[in-house]
């Protein structure tokens, strides 16, 4: 098997003194759907920060495609092209809907910007409806969507998704999920998910790891996970 | 009526360089929170290189055309005026970022201190003047015992002041780069998560704010025709509270807070007395702000999340 495309080794991550992260080790492999699945709390929207450089790893290395990105300042990071629809959506609420697409794309230099903002508008339509609103007066679900879509106009090589199911109805979650399937079937993008819906996000992805107080105690295949006990135990609710 | 139609015009013409000097306050403030102490004498400085520059070019140069030599003077006072504030921002703010919140600020006045002690060692304590430049005044109406007159210079003021003004709008509303700066204002880690260099924002937020009050530093010296060192005070303090009375953070409040200030005094100087106009400025700002502690254009606290 060839080098993964993301690589973090040993991490460790803190807040003041509070440790979010024990030492995670994680590969994601070019072409894979790989999701973290964990409680509240676990540390899992702290990975994916850290990937990000903010807030920086106390310990351990991260590499993205060979290259060391540990102490490379985050705006550098994203830049290599990785893209990230954080926790909390983290909208720009005094942009439209539009500027806030333009921000995505500014990454890719607005080479496609045209194309795939009809891309997008195939995608959720109820952005293209919502054009020139400004995004802190969307619903949440709007939000969500235009998070989404915010990260894929920057064409990124890796995407995080931090929780893209949340607060969303039932239809909606299948669309981002068939969504998330097609990207990566069709033009090989990279994912790496944190999801709380472990059965979907589980049944989605290729691989996935299980992160419990900041420290991976699982890993195998999505289906592996799937049918392990402790995963059904503690993340399926007997099988959701 | 004639003597209003007079005060208006000086008020705006006043009022343009308040708002022009409080864009800085207000784009400083919006993206990192803090009160620029030192953005009066920036202006100030911005003053002495118009004039040193307004004096190489006519007497060392011979250059005659007042516009060209204008231009040149702009061009030259907003540069040295911008490098000056991204130098101070570079040293005296940017390592102070993320420690507590009245650490710039100190800092800030004492780089106003450093700034006004060194214009003037160098250039003296004393005023320095220009010999008038667009003298003209056009008659706008006479009434016979009373002309209301508009000055060339006031003309050149309103105008260069709106063209900058929307050129800036422009800026902000329109390109890349002012989408930039107004990410870095709402969430400056989710612009770092999009690419933005958010420390290369901030400085240029400086920079552009910097060039603004160096084009007020032109006009002031063109309409006065005199600077001193301790000429950053009280224009910075009238400009600053110009983006409270607007709504600190907002552009068009700074805009308007700065013509209304203008409004303000020279209405008071005229009609009541000379002495007060600054604290009638001052306590109608009060007054506002007791109503409205936003300001008057500055966005409310509600928003949806
Ligand atoms: N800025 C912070 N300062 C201090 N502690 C923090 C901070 N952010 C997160 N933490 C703590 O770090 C731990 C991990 O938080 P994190 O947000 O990564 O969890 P999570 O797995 O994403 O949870 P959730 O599923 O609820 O989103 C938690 O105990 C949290 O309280
Ligand atoms: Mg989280």
């Amino acid at each position: 098997m060839s080098k993964p495309m993301l690589s973090v080794a040993g991490v460790k991550t803190q807040y003041g003194k509070i440790i979010a992260l024990h030492g995670v080790d994680l590969d994601v492999n070019e072409g894979e759907i790989v999701t973290l699945i964990g409680a509240n709390g676990a540390g899992k929207s702290t990975l994916m920060m850290t990937i990000c450089g903010t807030p920086r790893a106390s310990e351990g290395r991260i590499l993205f495609e060979g290259r060391d990105i540990t102490h490379m300042p985050t705006h550098e990071i994203m830049r290599l092209k990785i893209a990230q629809s954080p926790e909390g959506r983290r909208i720009f609420p005094r942009m439209t809907v539009y500027e806030n697409l333009q921000m995505g794309a500014a990454m890719d230099d607005y080479a496609h910007f045209e194309g795939d903002l009809e891309r997008m508008f195939d995608m959720f339509p109820r952005l293209k409806e919502r054009l020139h609103q400004r995004g802190g007066t969307l619903s949440g679900g709007e939000q969500q969507m235009l998070a989404i879509a915010r990260a894929l106009m920057s064409r990124p090589r890796l995407l995080l998704l931090d929780e893209p199911s949340l607060g969303l109805a039932p239809l909606v979650v299948r669309q981002i999920f068939d969504v998330i399937r097609e990207l990566n079937a069709i033009e090989g993008l990279t994912v790496f998910l944190v999801e709380q819906n472990a059965y979907h996000a589980l049944k989605l992805a290729h691989r996935g790891y299980v992160l419990v107080n900041g420290s991976i105690t699982m890993a195998g295949t999505g289906r592996e996970l799937l049918e392990s006990p402790e995963v059904k135990a503690a993340y399926l609710e007997g099988g959701a | 009526m004639d003597i209003f139609l007079q005060q208006l015009i000086n008020g705006l013409t006043l009022g343009s360089i308040y708002g022009l000097i409080a864009i800085g306050y207000t784009m400083v403030f919006g993206i990192i929170g803090m009160v620029n102490f030192a953005h009066g004498d920036v202006f100030m400085v911005g003053t002495f290189t118009a004039l040193i520059a307004f004096l190489l070019l006519t007497t060392l140069l011979g250059i005659t055309s007042i516009f060209l030599v204008l231009a040149i003077v702009l061009v030259v006072a907003m540069a040295f005026t911008g490098l000056v504030s991204w130098a101070i921002e570079r040293v005296a703010y940017r390592p102070l970022r993320g420690s507590f919140r009245l650490a710039p600020m100190i800092s800030a006045i004492g780089m106003s201190i450093l700034l006004s002690n060194f214009v003037q060692v160098a250039q003296g304590p004393r005023n320095k003047a220009l010999p008038p430049i667009l003298p003209d005044v056009i008659v706008v109406w006479d009434s016979g015992s009373y002309a209301v007159t508009l000055a060339y210079k006031q003309i050149l003021i309103m105008v260069v002041t709106a063209v900058l003004l929307f050129a800036f709008w422009w800026l902000v509303q329109k390109t890349a780069l002012g989408r930039a700066q107004r990410a870095c204002e709402q969430d400056r880690k989710m612009a770092a998560l999009l690419g933005v260099d958010v420390d290369r924002t901030i400085s240029l937020t400086f920079v552009i704010g910097a060039a603004l009050a160096a084009v007020a530093g032109v006009l002031y010296l063109t309409y006065y025709g005199v600077v001193n060192f301790a000429d950053g005070f009280v224009p910075g303090v009238k400009a600053f509270t110009a983006a409270v009375l607007g709504g600190i953070g907002s552009l068009p409040g700074a805009v308007l807070g700065g013509l209304l200030i203008g409004l303000i005094e020279t209405f008071w100087s005229a009609y009541f007395s000379i002495e007060y106009k600054d604290v009638a400025a001052f306590s109608i700002l009060a007054i506002t702000l007791v109503f409205m502690p936003q300001g008057l254009l500055g966005r409310p606290e509600v928003e949806k999340v």
